[in-house]
């Protein structure tokens, strides 16, 4: 802004002259706030980004195969695979492991596939019951009543080595990729 | 006092504060809205400013990571000189304000005052509702406890079921694939930051309004408003009959702010804080995790709803009725004012009054959770296997050992999410008792796979010893005629 009122009088000319800066100036911010705005995004949204680039799962042992009976459904917990410093408690997580016979497994997530409350194993009823809503599964996961619409969410899993590791990093969430990973029909109770 | 008044003025010489502030006071009212019914909105921002000043004050202990806030309230409860205290002011302060906010709502709505020309005051104040449930939300979160971590999960899952869009709403939401660390700072800035600043500027808004467009006059039933004459009638009114706001209005505001401090104050004493309850491990599944009381009605519909009807509920009610309340003076922005001619109003508030108070009693009672632990920790009572057989006796003890009773009450204990079985034999022959327990249906789980012949037909014996004295068990009168048997028993063991 070099021009000097006194020297140039109000005209048209000088006015439009300003307004042209102005409209410049308005322009150029507008350009910064562009510039800034994708390191804003990709910042507020890394969160989502990061789990459609590399993928949040990943695998995660649970522990010998001994640890689990034949024929009964344990708790194990593990850690989930993506930590930040943070987290405490929060990253240990959850599941129940029905060891049907063999290297024959399934592990269901904690999480009620109504809202997500942790369901309990009732050993003697069969049944996962949940405190929250009420939904109940059968041993093999598949729901046997309430206001769940499916049964409990199930982590592929492999056995290497006596080993039993799981596919695991998310929340399990009716949307969640993990909620469609084991789309088979379980083996029958 | 000379000298303080020479040092006002040179401080408004430079501020020009006092003439904007005095036409404030001074601004007419219409005489009868200095009325008892006229509390409520600056009741709110009371309240909203002791928010504020203990959330500060908490601010000043509370650590907002994963693995130290629960420790920090812990420490703000039992550690801190007084702290218990301003937890609890807070805690309390936030259940009086979504209150406050609601009956204002309800009186401003009920008395016209969203109607010609206050339609924008009336929308800021949706938003302004909008916000107050959000911070009472994400200040649950920051009481980072069991329920605040479950309470998380049972959000993200409401949050993915938006169609395309909801996994990456649910981490955006938590910060990550997980609830952890991310999620609850993201929920403090939420809780500290955004929406605070953003419910300051509202406020702001709101009460310039209020200031500019007149209080709301007293509604008279036949007094219609009309846009084109409503300005006009209203300046001759508080011209008229008019009085300055301060002191003729504002007594009743100061003594009922008063009075709301000290009721917060007294709630907090006597109650104390809210939790926080167990650690935030999800390990720990032993836990039954419930929702702050504004939430409690949300709690019992998705219980209640058939699971069909329940995505297409939460994600097309919520916004449906937030447009409804964003358009409702657009709508109705003319006409009568009085509650006494404006009988849907009142029913409609009564109407959603009486089912948000019903779905909140029922949450208290949640008869639709199972009781986890009936099965070991309420023994059938006594008089149900008095003087019964042996093979009823046994049916007692698989009813209970199959942990039927964490569904099924007698003598009124144990769960409610199925029927009492009280007198179930009046209600089922011996047929479809046994159907029944096999097959489940009727949202019961089929027991077919988990139990014996022998454990079916000793249950169902004693399912059938269960009716009022001298009151008969249910038969089936065709089978008599077939089998030419009068005795089920008898029937049962021949099979």
């Amino acid at each position: 802004m070099s021009s000097n009122p006194v020297m140039a009088p109000p005209t048209d000319t000088t006015v439009s002259r300003r307004g042209f800066f102005m409209k410049l100036g308005i322009l150029f911010n507008g350009f910064a706030a562009m510039v800034l705005a994708v390191p804003v995004v990709g910042f507020l949204f890394s969160s989502v980004t990061r789990g459609r680039a590399s993928g949040y799962l990943s695998w995660v042992p649970l522990g010998s195969i001994d640890k689990f009976p034949e024929g009964e459904t344990r708790l194990a917990t593990f850690q989930n695979p993506y930590v930040m410093p943070t987290d405490g408690k929060t990253v240990d997580t959850a599941c129940w492991v029905r060891r049907i016979g063999g290297d024959q497994f399934q592990v269901f997530a904690i999480n009620c596939a109504h809202l997500g409350c942790p369901v309990r194993w009732f050993q003697q009823s069969g049944l996962f019951m949940c405190p929250c809503h009420g939904g109940a599964y059968y041993r093999d996961g598949s729901r046997a009543s309430g206001p769940p619409e499916r049964g409990l969410f199930e982590y592929p899993y492999e056995v290497k080595n006596g080993v039993l590791t799981i596919q695991a990093g998310e929340l399990p969430t009716p949307g969640a990729a993990m909620a469609s990973l084991c789309t088979e029909k379980p083996p029958c109770a | 006092m000379r000298m303080i008044a020479k040092v006002g003025e040179w401080f408004d010489h430079r501020l020009q504060l006092a003439a904007p502030i005095r036409e404030a006071a001074d601004h007419p009212v219409p005489r009868n809205t200095a009325s008892w019914f006229y509390v409520f909105g600056s009741a709110a921002l009371t309240v909203f400013i002791l928010q504020l000043v203990t959330g500060i004050l908490l601010a000043l202990i509370y650590v907002p990571s994963a693995g130290e806030a629960w420790s920090s309230l812990q420490a703000l409860n039992h550690q801190v000189a007084l702290g218990w205290f301003i937890r609890a002011m807070h805690g309390w302060g936030s259940n009086f304000m979504v209150a406050i906010v609601l009956i204002h709502m309800v009186q401003v709505f009920l008395f016209g005052a969203h109607k010609f020309p206050r339609e924008l005051t009336w929308v800021i104040g949706v938003f302004l509702l909008l916000m107050t449930l959000g911070m009472a939300f994400s200040g649950q979160v920051l009481r980072f406890d069991q329920d605040a971590y479950w309470g998380l999960g049972i959000g993200a899952s409401i949050a993915s079921r938006v169609p395309v869009a909801g996994p990456a709403i649910v981490k955006l939401m938590l910060g990550g694939p997980i609830i952890a660390g991310a999620t609850l700072s993201r929920f403090f800035a939420l809780h500290v930051f955004v929406i605070p600043g953003m419910l300051i500027a509202f406020v702001g808004l709101h009460v310039l309004m209020v200031l500019r467009l007149g209080i709301n006059e007293w509604p008279m039933p036949g007094r219609i408003v009309k846009r084109a004459t409503y300005e006009r009638d209203y300046h001759a009114l508080t011209k008229s009959e008019g009085a300055p706001f301060v002191p003729y209005a504002v007594w009743k505001d100061l003594f009922f702010a008063g009075f709301i401090i000290l009721a917060v104050a007294a709630c907090a004493f006597y109650f104390g804080p809210f939790g926080p309850t167990g650690q935030p491990d999800p390990t720990i599944i032993q836990t039954a995790p419930k929702p702050d009381y504004f939430f409690l009605w949300l709690y019992a519909l998705l219980s209640l709803l058939p699971p069909s009807m329940e995505t297409p509920f939460l994600l097309i009610v919520p916004p449906v009725a937030i447009i409804a309340l964003i358009l409702l003076p657009f709508l109705s922005g003319e006409g009568e004012k009085s509650w006494k001619r404006r009988p849907i109003a009142v029913l409609t508030v009564l109407l959603i009054a009486i089912t948000l108070g019903t779905f909140t009693r029922m949450a208290q009672f949640a008869p639709w959770s199972p009781h986890m632990n009936a099965w070991s920790g309420d023994p059938v009572p006594d008089r149900f296997v008095h003087g019964t057989t042996a093979l009823e006796r046994q049916g007692a003890l698989v009813f209970q050992v199959k942990q039927c009773r964490n569904c099924h009450s007698l003598g009124n204990t144990g769960g409610k999410r199925g029927p009492a079985l009280d007198s179930v034999a009046v209600r089922l022959t011996n047929d479809q008792l046994i159907r029944q327990v096999i097959q489940g249906g009727g949202n019961m789980p089929a027991y077919g796979n988990n139990l014996s012949p022998a454990e079916t037909t000793a249950l169902v014996a004693f399912l059938e010893s269960l009716h009022p004295e001298g009151q008969a068990p249910a038969r089936d009168a065709s089978r008599e005629v077939v089998l030419g048997d009068s005795d089920h028993k008898e029937a049962v063991a021949q099979r």
